[in-house]
């Protein structure tokens, strides 16, 4: 396992202790605790640079704009974007109803068919069902293999030249699985459909490189990946992007403003209506140098590793059930389980109780929990933070669920 | 006992695992139903009344053993009894879990004696975040009350 151990000491959070216990932190799928440099970078902005962007002609405010524009062109560096093609936002879930607003109210009519697969988070179907109703259009499901991955052979039948977006995700939030990316990307293209990849999961995870890969756009949150809440980021091919019309008007995204109408800024500026989260920014850009400088493939690595062992480890433990691929190849380190009829909410009560943060419910997932037939699991997430010790104190306090709901 | 073992008592994953009163009434009866979108629990609730009284009851639905057990306690305690004095439980229960204000009914010198089983859920006020787990059937009831006395 390739030891990431010392870099724990970076993130002040792991050494909180909860109900006597030392923090065991297994919940960064939902959100993903901050080192230290991502707290000073922000912090430094505010007791130091805080004035507001654009425009302003005073110091301050240049260095302001200097600082936000340079979180632009690193995050974009990170997945191998031009900066001019990276809008910022509040997080995936606003970048996805931008698509879904401004391109699909404007490209897409009766008749019309988006996919997306059971898999999705709400974030990537319920801005499709609202922009669905405006326009006429309709929801068609790709539903998954045995192996929780997304069955892909059917993808023939739902194909045709009525289809106007295939929207998926690049990790299940759920069930770690990785989507058929290229599979679908190039479907996409293959009809001229708009592609759009859902990566709050994948992008914290995995090296990603957008300019090798066939997706029209791709929505990544911050805080999934080290950063703060409030900001996310938003890539869009160029000509795509110009595609897109703005959801949000008002300052900062025009050209001209005249009484009855107005032309807008360049992207991504016209997609940035008001003054954006700058510390936010700043931050998300102290996150990716710190990703950066530990890389990607080690975390990769890391994490594979530790979602093998958590896998061998839990499936040890009797009426245990794993909801997600048990190869590695397969999938990323969200692990989603059943524990015979202990409720996911009281196993993560008493994992609580000793310190471990899992969550517990449908995971904002509902279509793919209705799918599976199940009503919750409880899910145990890793990034780069977490250790082996951790696995065996989840695996610990496992048993005693088990133990106090009489299981045998 | 240990915050756990108060959380989950014996009686509480004995309503859990063999909840009474599962399924639904026939004949005319009040339907109400209540979930905690956050978590996905979901509680239905059939509510015969009767000249005033409930004459009976039926639950169904899924949830944690807390939700469960709170919906199956519950059911036990409000068969048979009239319309006011329902009211009057789901008060009492309410402040009990210090999710309505007055002083907590329960006599910690006669355990039982005011709230039968359901004092066994006292344990759950030291789980902030489950309380709304416990109270999800009582917020059902009352809306079935409510539609009942409309």
């Amino acid at each position: 396992m390739t030891d990431l151990r010392a870099l724990r000491s970076d993130f002040p959070i792991l050494e909180r202790e909860i109900n006597e216990h030392q923090l065991v932190y297994l919940d960064s799928a939902a959100t993903t605790q901050k080192p230290r440099s991502v707290l000073d970078a922000m912090d430094d902005y505010y007791r130091l640079h805080n004035a507001n962007v654009h425009r302003g002609a005073h110091t301050l405010a240049g260095e302001a704009t200097q600082m936000y524009e340079d979180a632009r062109v690193t995050v974009a560096r990170f997945i191998g974007a031009e900066a001019g093609q990276l809008v910022f936002n509040r997080g995936t879930t606003s970048a996805i109803n931008h698509i879904a607003y401004g391109w699909g109210l404007n490209h897409l009519k009766p008749g019309n068919k988006i996919i997306v697969t059971i898999m999705e988070h709400h974030a990537n179907i319920v801005p499709w069902q609202l922009v669905a109703k405006h326009t006429g259009a309709e929801l068609v499901y790709l539903e998954l293999s045995g192996d929780y991955t997304v069955d892909t052979t059917t993808l023939d039948n739902v194909l045709s030249n009525n289809v106007k977006v295939i929207a998926f995700s690049g990790m299940s939030n759920v069930t770690g699985a990785l989507g058929p990316i290229d599979e679908l990307s190039q479907a996409a293209r293959s009809i001229g459909a708009l592609s759009v990849m859902d990566g709050a999961q994948l992008v914290p995870h995995t090296p990603v490189d957008v300019s090798k890969l066939d997706v029209d756009f791709v929505a990544f949150s911050a805080h999934k990946m080290l950063g703060p809440t409030g900001i996310g980021a938003l890539w869009g091919r160029p000509e795509r992007l110009e595609e897109m019309e703005p959801t949000e008007g008002g300052g900062e995204m025009i050209n001209t403003v005249g009484r009855h109408e107005s032309t807008w800024a360049p992207v991504p500026h016209k997609f940035e209506a008001g003054t954006p989260p700058i510390a936010e920014a700043i931050g998300f850009g102290a996150a990716v140098e710190y990703l950066e400088a530990v890389g990607m493939d080690a975390i990769e690595a890391h994490e594979r590793a530790l979602t093998a062992y958590a896998l061998e480890q839990l499936a040890e433990i009797p009426d245990l059930t794993i909801h997600g691929p048990m190869d590695v190849e397969l999938r990323g380190g969200s692990v989603s389980f059943e524990l015979g009829d202990v409720h996911p909410h009281d196993i993560a009560t008493i994992l609580d109780q000793d310190g471990i943060a899992v969550r517990a419910g449908h995971h904002c997932a509902k279509p793919l929990m209705k799918y599976l037939d199940i009503p919750a699991t409880a899910r145990a997430s890793f990034y780069l933070y977490n250790v082996p010790e951790e696995v065996d104190a989840l695996v610990e306090s496992l048993h005693k669920a088990r133990k106090l709901f009489g299981l045998t | 006992m240990t915050g756990l073992d108060e959380l989950y008592r014996e009686v509480i994953l004995d309503h859990y695992r063999n909840p009474r009163k599962q399924g639904s009434l026939r004949g005319d009866h009040i339907h109400a139903e209540g979930s905690n979108p956050s978590c996905g629990d979901e509680f239905l609730l059939d509510v015969a009344i009767t000249d005033g009284v409930v004459s009976d009851a039926a639950m169904r639905g899924h949830g944690c053993s807390i939700s469960q057990a709170s919906g199956s306690m519950m059911m036990d305690k409000i068969v048979g009894m009239p319309i006011d004095d329902v009211r009057e439980i789901v008060h009492k229960f309410k402040v009990m879990m210090s999710i309505e204000e007055g002083e907590n009914p329960v006599d910690p010198d006669r355990p039982g004696s005011v709230l039968g089983d359901l004092e066994a859920l006292q344990g759950v006020r030291k789980f902030p975040v489950r309380i709304k787990c416990a109270d999800l059937a009582w917020t059902t009831l009352t809306d079935a009350l409510d539609q009942a006395t409309a």
